[in-house]
Parts: C-alpha cells; sequence; structure tokens
C-alpha cells in the first residue's frame, strides 16, 4: 500500500521520466550535486583528520597570533559559504527553467 | 553545553536581578502573545503541521536558524572555546559544514515529495505501515535526546542566570519551560512555533553581534591581538589557539573526534525538526533561499562565537574566568556581556548581562518548541492517522490527536528531565547527532537515489542505524567506567564500581552510520519490491520537478 496516485498523474509522471528535458534535468542536477558533496566531504575530513594528526604544521604561525589551524578553520567556512552560493546559482540558471516547464505541463495534463 | 550540579552565584552583586526577570517575563509575553494570534488563525491540518505553506524563504531561513541555533550552541560553544580555546572550534565548523548535505542532496527534493514529516518521504513509494512506525520511532527517540538536554540545560541555566538556590528551582524551572512549550505547541502549531523562532533568532543575532563588536572593540579591531590576550590569559599559552587542548591526548581520542566530526557533518540532514521546516514553505525554491538563509545566518553566529568564547577568555578577570570553568563553559558569553557592558556592579554591565540571559532564554523556549512539535506531528500523522487508522482519519481528528500528543510528549520530557539533570548535556545532543546520522540520513539517501531500494531497506536502515547508535553508546566509557586520569573521578553515568564498557569511542557514528547503511543496502538486496521500483520514477520526477507537489494553503 503506497501513496495513491491516478492512472492520468501515473501516466504523466512516466512520460515526463522518459522525456529528454528530464533526462536532461537529472543530470545536470546530479552531476553538480555529486561530485560537490564528495569534494567538500573530503575537504572536510582533511581538516578533521589534520586538526588530529597534523599538530605541528597546524601550530604553524601565519601573521601575528594567527595560526594555520585557524585560517584552515576559516577556509572551512568560505567554502562553506562558496559551494551554497555556487549551487543557488547553478540552480537559478540551469535547473529551474527545466522544472517549472515540466511542472508547468504536468499541471496542465493532470487537472486536479 | 552541560550544567552544573552546584549552583554558583555569578555576579559580584544582584543589581542585574530585576531587570533580568522583566526580561524573562516579557520574553515569555511576547511568545504567548504570537502564540495566542496563531493559534487563532490555525485551522486545517496543513496549518497546524505546516504553517499554511505560506512561509516566504527569508522567514523559514530565520526560523531554521533559530531552530538549530540551540543553548548548546549559544552558551556551549563559546564556553567551549573560552575554555579549551581552538577545540571549541572545531564543533562549529562540522555543525555549519553539515548544512551543505541539506543544501545539495536533501531540502529541495524533500520538500517536493512530502507532506508534514519525515516519513512522508519514505511512504511515498513504500509499504506504509512499517516505513512510517520505523520513521516516527526514530524521530521520536532523536527528538526526545534532543529535548531532554534543551529541558535540563534549562533548568540548570535559568536558576544559574536567576541565581536562584538549590534543586527545587531547578525543577520548577523544568517545569515552567515545559508547561510554555506545551502551550505555544499546543495553540500555536507550526504557525506559531515558526513566528517563535524567527523572533529568537533575530534576538539571538542581535545580541551576539553587539557582544562581538564590544569585544573587538577593545582590541581595536585586531584580531591578532584579541588571540594573543586570549592565550596569555587562559594559562595555556599558544597551545590555547592550536587544536588538541581538549581532544587528540592518545589514537583512541583522536578517532574519536574522528567519530564525532562524522556525526555531526552527517546528522544535521536527518535532524526531524530542521527536515520538517521544509515544508512550511510553498516551494523547493523557497525551500532553498530557506537553507541559503539559514547558512549565512549560522555561518555569521558561529564566527562571532569565535570572538565571544576568544573575547571571554581574554577579558574575563580571573574569578569571573574561574566560574565559566565551574559553569562548564556556560557563564562564558552572560558573563563577557557583563565585562564589556563596562564590568561587575555598572548599570551597563547589569543591562547587557541581563539581555543575554534574556536571548538565553528565549532560545530553550524557542528550540523545546520545535522539538515537541515535531514528536507530536510524527505520532500524529504517522502512528495515528496512517497506522492505526490506515488513512482514514479525518483532519479534524488529526490534529486533536497532535495536540493531545504534544501534552503528552512535554509532560513525559519534563518527567524525564527531572531526574535526567545529571547527565551530560554535550553526550545527550551528541547523541541525537550520532542517532540522526545512523537512522535516518542513510534511510532519506538510499531512497532519493536508489532506485532498488524497498522497504525492507528502509525499516533496516533505521532501526538497524538508530539500535547500533544507542548500543554502542550504552556500552561506551560514557555510560560505564569512565574515570578522570589525573583525579580519579568518576565521569560516567554509572557509579564508578560498575564497568561494562566494551566499545573504546564516546562517539558512536564512525561505526554506527556506517552500519545504518550498510543495514539499508542488506534489508533491499534480500527482498524485491516492484512497486517501490515502479514508484521510483514518479518520486524523481515529483521531487526534482514539483510536479504533484504539495501547495500552500490559501485562506
Amino acid at each position: 500500500m503506497v501513496e495513491e496516485t491516478t492512472t492520468q498523474q501515473h501516466d504523466t509522471y512516466q512520460r515526463i521520466h522518459a522525456s529528454r528535458e528530464f533526462i536532461e534535468l537529472r543530470r545536470r542536477y546530479q552531476t553538480f550535486a555529486f561530485p560537490m558533496t564528495v569534494a567538500f566531504m573530503v575537504w572536510y575530513l582533511l581538516y578533521v583528520l589534520a586538526s588530529s594528526w597534523a599538530n605541528g604544521f597546524m601550530a604553524t604561525k601565519v601573521v601575528g597570533n594567527i595560526n594555520v589551524a585557524l585560517v584552515f578553520g576559516l577556509l572551512q567556512f568560505a567554502s562553506t559559504f562558496l559551494i551554497a552560493w555556487l549551487y543557488a546559482r547553478h540552480a537559478t540558471q540551469k535547473l529551474d527553467p527545466i522544472a517549472d516547464r515540466l511542472r508547468d505541463e504536468y499541471d496542465a495534463e493532470v487537472s486536479r | 553545553m552541560s550544567a552544573t550540579d552546584t549552583l554558583v552565584p555569578f555576579a559580584a552583586d544582584n543589581s542585574h536581578r530585576p531587570l533580568t526577570t522583566t526580561l524573562f517575563v516579557l520574553v515569555v509575553l511576547v511568545t504567548l502573545g504570537i502564540t495566542v494570534w496563531a493559534g487563532r488563525q490555525t485551522k486545517t491540518a496543513t496549518d497546524y503541521y505546516a504553517g499554511g505553506r505560506s512561509f516566504t524563504g527569508v522567514q523559514n531561513g530565520f526560523a531554521v536558524a533559530g531552530d538549530y541555533m540551540s543553548a548548546a550552541s549559544f552558551l556551549g560553544i563559546s564556553g567551549a572555546i573560552a575554555l579549551t580555546g581552538y577545540d571549541g572550534f572545531l564543533y562549529s565548523i562540522g555543525f555549519l559544514v553539515a548544512w551543505l548535505v541539506a543544501l545539495l542532496l536533501v531540502a529541495e527534493l524533500l520538500r517536493n515529495s512530502g507532506r508534514y514529516t519525515m516519513a512522508d518521504q519514505l511512504a511515498f513509494r513504500m509499504r506504509q505501515r512499517p516505513v512510517r512506525t520505523a520513521a516516527s520511532v526514530s524521530t521520536v527517540v532523536v527528538s526526545i535526546f534532543y529535548l531532554l538536554a534543551q529541558m535540563v540545560g534549562a533548568g540548570a541555566l535559568v536558576s544559574l542566570l536567576l541565581e536562584l538556590e538549590g534543586d527545587a528551582a531547578k525543577n520548577v524551572t523544568i517545569a515552567l519551560v515545559g508547561a510554555l512549550m506545551i502551550f505555544y505547541v499546543t495553540v500555536g502549531g507550526m504557525k506559531g512555533t515558526t513566528w517563535v523562532q524567527i523572533v529568537k533568532a533575530v534576538l539571538l543575532m542581535g545580541g551576539t553581534i553587539l557582544i562581538t563588536v564590544l569585544v573587538l572593540a577593545q582590541f581595536n579591531f585586531n584580531i591578532s591581538d584579541l588571540l594573543g590576550g586570549a592565550a596569555e590569559n587562559s594559562g595555556a599559552g599558544q597551545a590555547f589557539l592550536e587544536p588538541g587542548l581538549k581532544y587528540g591526548a592518545d589514537t583512541t581520542a583522536k578517532i574519536d573526534f574522528l567519530s564525532l566530526g562524522l556525526a555531526l557533518v552527517l546528522g544535521t540532514a536527518g535532524l526531524p525538526h530542521i527536515l520538517i521546516r521544509f515544508y512550511t514553505v510553498p516551494t523547493a525554491k523557497q525551500a532553498r533561499s530557506s537553507v541559503l538563509w539559514a547558512i549565512s545566518l549560522i555561518g555569521t553566529f558561529y564566527l562571532m562565537t569565535l570572538v565571544l568564547g576568544f573575547g571571554a577568555a581574554a577579558l574575563l578577570s580571573e574569578g569571573a574566568y574561574g566560574q565559566v570553568a565551574e559553569s562548564d563553559g556556560n557563564l562564558a558569553s552572560p558573563l563577557l556581556a557583563e565585562e564589556v557592558g563596562g564590568g561587575p556592579g555598572s548599570n551597563g554591565g547589569a543591562i547587557l548581562l541581563a539581555l543575554i540571559a534574556a536571548v538565553a532564554f528565549a532560545t530553550i523556549l524557542a528550540v523545546v518548541a520545535g522539538l515537541t512539535l515535531t514528536s507530536a506531528s510524527s505520532v500524529a500523522h504517522d502512528i495515528y492517522a496512517n497506522v492505526i487508522r490506515r488513512g482514514k482519519a479525518t483532519e479534524r481528528d488529526e490534529v486533536r490527536v497532535a495536540r493531545g500528543a504534544a501534552f503528552a510528549i512535554g509532560a513525559v520530557a519534563i518527567v524525564l528531565a527531572i531526574p535526567a539533570q545529571n547527565l551530560n548535556i554535550a553526550f545527550l545532543v551528541a547523541l541525537a547527532f550520532a542517532v540522526a546520522a545512523s537512522g535516518n540520513v542513510p534511510a532519506l539517501l538510499l531512497n532519493l537515489f536508489w532506485k532498488r531500494f524497498n522497504t525492507r531497506g528502509a525499516v533496516w536502515g533505521i532501526y538497524g542505524g538508530l539500535s547500533s547508535a544507542v548500543v554502542l553508546v550504552f556500552f561506551s566509557p560514557v555510560v560505564s567506567g569512565k574515570v578522570d586520569p589525573a583525579t580519579g573521578e568518576n565521569l560516567a553515568l554509572f557509579p564508578a564500581s560498575v564497568d561494562f564498557s566494551w566499545f573504546p569511542l564516546e562517539n558512536p557514528g564512525i561505526v554506527s552510520i556506517p552500519l545504518g547503511f550498510l543495514f539499508g543496502i542488506i534489508g533491499t538486496l534480500t527482498a524485491r519490491d516492484r512497486t517501490a521500483e515502479e514508484k521510483y520514477d514518479e518520486l524523481e520526477v515529483r521531487a526534482l520537478t514539483g510536479a504533484g507537489a504539495e501547495k500552500a494553503v490559501t485562506h
């Protein structure tokens, strides 16, 4: 017993799923989200590991009392803000137009 | 954040107390007013569970940030930095980076494919009753651990800030906080709770910005001087600015830290009270905008806790710093506010101290309300409406049960929090993150991205991940057999004479998160569920385009 959909809804979902536009939408989403997730996880884990196993390196002074550990930590903030911004830009430019079009098609075909 | 067992009067005189009390009462009155107003506008189930899906991305972004920045992060992280220097900062980085998982992989897809609860997303293509039961159990377990942490913190903290003496005062505080939270949730529903979060987030950001600027002004906005002052005044020297003061004594401690880091970064996207926030906006675009706002607010906030923490270490007098240590760090921000306001005894000091205390109080009230609402929604929508009544309950019945459930969960939380006062709060929060990361995240991600995933996989993944996290913690040194190597003091929950621990780490994530995925994968591969696989195509279309997704309510 799963959530029920009408035959009309089912057919429309199937049609959209097989459409070239949807396949392109999914590709654009996945080719951004998946590699980016791997990248920020590796970058974050590198930081966690360096904090435990590379004390000497992390203690290196950069300027005044500011050391590598602090800079590395602040870079994690910077990269988080940057990736969030990149994703927002990618989604607005590359994903939303296709998604909007497909949703309109769905609404037109399925009278709710 | 950890509570103190003994109450320490912390200000040199009581000049701040009438003002603090007045501000506390003001916070209560404002939030009660919002709740009553929101309650009048709550008519349908969608109003109650999801605030009518009519919040904007900005509003919900503030509410998400309000839900996330608990007293544990406000007082706890600044306190941890004040006491252990750089190591306190490590927490906030994990808490922030975690939002990328929510942004890239979860928020929009969840908004498009669910209705009211985390379980909706799984139930879209699976057998309703088993997956809803599992997801509901996990929602309630995570929320209760988190709720207990906040309630225990509330008891200790409010009595500390108002300088009330003794256990009775703490118990009364817990009961009062519990009663307020039940009122917010039963009367105001999601609409009331969201507005309480927004107000709290604004107060918290405002208060933190003010103190941060005042601290930086003392050092002519030179960060290096601030750090130097902190290193010197803390007594730890340069080590205060480097990792390893708190973690990293030996290899076990280092692996433990890695394990904590994993739970922090993966747990956020599985916290039910955060997930259901994405249903309060009309579209996936607004859900995205909520997360972007939340990331900006939370990131800025954590950067400021760095200044607060190092500022407290640099500026507080020896006596005040001792009180911070005695409160396990919780008093770092309030005492720092007093210091930069003009010092103990001054009017400015009293005003700022009272202000920060009131902000902390608002923070606690808002977070406990969000957690109670989440559990109540899951009990009513998943268990009552779909498991017991098999989807045949009316909206009216469902909302009635949700209100009843909020009352019951609130009562349970009060009853559990009173004896739980000696539990370490940081432990409860970390456990909530570990359970969310091990039980919820694997099931959510596998459901969204793996066509073959099915009911058995979801059920095994949730129960498997959840129980591995809980069992491993039970047999960890946190529960039994942990002693302070220097003083020989017992640091475990059980008395020193009992030691049944065999799992060396305090944070189970590094083992329990992979187990959650593994259970999900094995469960899936040992069963075949054609319906779930066929429905995946629909889920994919709906999640990525929003076709057929729940719409906003128009009144």
